[in-house]
């Protein structure tokens, strides 16, 4: 399993390189050719277990595109003040609550904390009301500006400093299980052949808005696109079930409609019976919020049927993300499942 | 002694060790064989009381006085309050504690067992506006157990503490939990060190005092049961960061920072400012116009008045798990300590005629 070195490799949108490298380096053995196109995301591709190369045009295996972001949110260092501390700004998605009394990694490993003004001196409203990343601060230990231009310059890219672990029973808590357990997925599926051929897209730059995959979309071709992607848990509130999205345990998420994507139903229905008769425990996303690069993706050319399956994550986008262990392998029986059936579901 | 000639890399291994061991305040149990084995290094006697105070002792020559030194050695944390219907650990806190530096922090409940968990914000409710910040009772603690099996693992009353490695930053400082007060400790034990090499005529007992946070309990037993003639006490003060430059004038790295005031004994202030000039050691002044929120607010009031002294560590981010403090301030601090106990008069008694 790939998921605890891919999780503990800083990628931040924009600076994919140390991820890139580590699947390339795992895969190149693995697949029969790989490109990375000129924004950065990494395409793989492997043939049919019958030999039959996706674009050929008579005996044609089927097509299918996995694709996962390589990407993960962070932080952007944009000021460095007169006394050596640094502002920043959030790459992608980030509530600066969670960033309050944390430590961080800056640019080239130059470890940070972000603190805030001591509750001592603190007036009474002022921890009434929730601080904006204009209120925050890295702090490297800087004695002054010079000191801190030696170790960080305007642009380096920071990220939460996070170890992935075991937890709990059969979960594992790191940062960015959003969406290197989609890479990882995917780089385990690359091991072996299947019945058609793969086209496997580690894109760029999706927590700012999906730019990887538009980039990809212009280029590849598919009979069928899974996306494989981390999603929003929120199933610790005792009272509002009604929230929860998806659940972790169950089984990895499919989606039915995002803010970008509507699926086909008649192929979520085909994809759901096929669990259900394989015994892979399968949820559905009960929510429409947010997207992923599925949205670009089913745009493609003329259109590629395409599902989203989905980890469920707690806390997601931040240091400390919690998946579920079994719905990582669920998610990874079931996208083999899928491949070896794929002549009947397109 | 040779072993610890550089205080430097001693207050950093101290420092290393005490950050992240788990003692919040009336549970402080866990931290006694941590501190032994960090003060065991020195010809000292080590003794204890039923509360978990420790009483380190140095000898001097003349030994027929003493001269209490207290850094307490417990920490801010929370405790389990509920356990609901998810397994999800609800908490309030055991000190002064800003719940919003919590959301998303790893912490260990100390049940039978220690469990990890991971603070998450349950869902807000509907129509609450984003400016307002979180309350604690939106937190809880998620353990990745299912409901049935935190249920047989953690009760109410349960014991948490916050789980943050030290980290090193650049220019010797460090920056981790718990350093409000184990800088302090670490101050006393590179002032025992400094004392092994040079000439002292009283008896020194350096107390790491515990449930300072929570009122300054331990130090009030403490200082009766040693019954010293002075008393010097070691805590953390705030050092100025871009947000407290109105209300702060300590700067981390320029030196400890010596307290004057009602609470304090001009004479042990003037020592300590003379030790500090003799050997060329950079300190700054802070004057606390009543008492101070350290242990030297109760420690003056035992017996028939105890003269005391403080003496503090510039600190950024007090009561976070990102406490910063300089190694080089630690050092200056137990150097000045030991400076100025070597400098007391044969009788201590003339420190007490203010």
């Amino acid at each position: 399993m790939y998921l605890k070195e891919l999780c503990e490799l800083n990628g931040i949108s924009g600076n994919e390189k140390p991820v890139r490298d580590f699947i390339v380096e795992h895969l190149k053995q693995q697949v029969d050719e790989y490109k990375i196109d000129k924004i950065g995301n990494l395409i793989v591709r492997k043939q049919s277990s019958d030999g039959l190369a996706g674009d050929t045009e008579t005996k044609r295996a089927p097509v299918v595109l996995l694709a996962a972001h390589m990407d993960e949110v962070g932080l952007l260092i944009t000021e460095i003040t007169g006394e050596g501390f640094l502002k920043f700004a959030t790459v992608g998605g980030i509530d600066p609550q969670i960033l309050i009394s944390k430590t961080v990694l800056c640019g080239n490993n130059i470890p940070g904390v972000i603190g805030c003004k001591a509750i001592h001196l603190q007036k009474r409203e002022e921890r009434k009301q929730t601080l904006s990343i204009n209120d925050l601060y890295i702090d490297i230990g800087a004695g002054s500006k010079e000191e801190a231009e030696k170790n960080v310059k305007i642009g380096d890219y920071v990220a939460f400093a996070s170890e992935f672990a075991e937890f709990g029973s059969g979960l594992f808590k790191a940062k960015a299980f959003d969406d290197r357990a989609g890479c990882a997925i995917i780089m385990e599926i690359m091991a072996d052949r299947y019945p058609c051929s793969l086209v496997g897209a580690f894109t760029v730059q999706e927590e700012v808005g999906l730019r990887g995959s538009k980039v990809v979309s212009n280029y590849v071709q598919a009979d069928l696109a899974i996306i494989i992607e981390a999603t929003a848990a929120r199933d610790t509130t005792e009272k509002r079930e009604e929230e929860w999205v998806v659940e972790l345990g169950k089984g990895p998420a499919c989606s039915l409609m995002d803010a970008l994507t509507i699926y086909k139903p008649e192929l979520i229905a085909r994809i759901s019976d096929l669990a259900r008769e394989k015994g892979i425990p399968l949820q559905f996303r009960r929510g429409t919020a947010a997207a992923n690069d599925a949205g670009n993706l089913h745009l493609a050319g003329s259109g590629i049927p395409s599902i989203t399956l989905s980890i469920p994550c707690r806390n997601i986008h931040s240091m400390n993300s919690l998946i579920s262990k079994q719905d990582y392998e669920n998610c990874l029986a079931l996208v083999r499942l899928i491949l070896n059936k794929c002549h009947t579901l397109i | 002694m040779d072993l610890y000639r550089n205080s430097l890399e001693l207050a950093q291994e101290i420092i290393t060790q005490l950050s992240p061991a788990w003692g919040v305040s009336g549970y402080e149990h866990t931290l006694k064989p941590v501190l032994k084995d960090i003060f065991n290094r020195f010809p000292v006697e080590i003794t204890d009381d039923f509360r978990g105070n420790l009483y380190i002792q140095k000898n001097g020559n003349q030994n027929t006085q003493t001269v209490m030194l207290a850094a307490h050695q417990d920490e801010i944390g929370l405790m389990v309050n509920y356990i609901d219907s998810l397994g999800m650990v609800h908490f309030a806190n055991v000190g002064g504690l800003d719940q919003r530096t919590l959301l998303n922090q790893e912490v260990v409940i100390h049940s039978r067992e220690a469990v990890r968990g991971i603070i998450s914000l349950l869902a807000k409710e509907k129509g609450v506006s984003s400016s307002k910040s979180i309350l604690l009772e939106e937190l809880v603690i998620d353990t990745g157990y299912s409901a049935e099996k935190v249920a047989e693992l953690i009760q109410p009353g349960d014991i948490i503490s916050i789980v943050r490695r030290p980290l090193t930053l650049l220019n010797q400082k460090i920056a981790g939990k718990a350093l409000d007060d184990r800088a302090g400790i670490a101050v006393m034990a590179v002032c025992i060190n400094e004392l092994t090499r040079i000439n002292h005529r009283h008896r020194v007992v350096a107390v790491a005092t515990v449930q300072e946070e929570v009122g300054l309990r331990g130090a009030v037993t403490g200082t009766e049961r040693l019954k010293p003639e002075i008393a010097v006490a070691i805590d953390v003060t705030h050092a100025q960061t871009p947000d407290s430059k109105a209300q702060v004038n300590n700067q981390l790295g320029k030196g400890p920072v010596l307290a004057l005031g009602p609470n304090i004994n001009p004479q042990i202030y003037q020592g300590l400012k003379t030790a500090a000039e003799e050997n060329h050691i950079p300190y700054q002044i802070e004057a606390v116009a009543g008492p101070t929120g350290t242990d030297a607010r109760v420690i003056q009031l035992v017996g028939e008045g105890i003269p005391t002294g403080l003496l503090s560590i510039p600190l950024r981010y007090m009561h976070t798990s990102v406490e910063t403090v300089s190694l080089g301030d630690i050092v200056d601090s137990g150097k000045l300590l030991a400076h100025y106990i070597a400098s007391l008069p044969e009788d201590l008694e003339e420190l007490s005629c203010i």
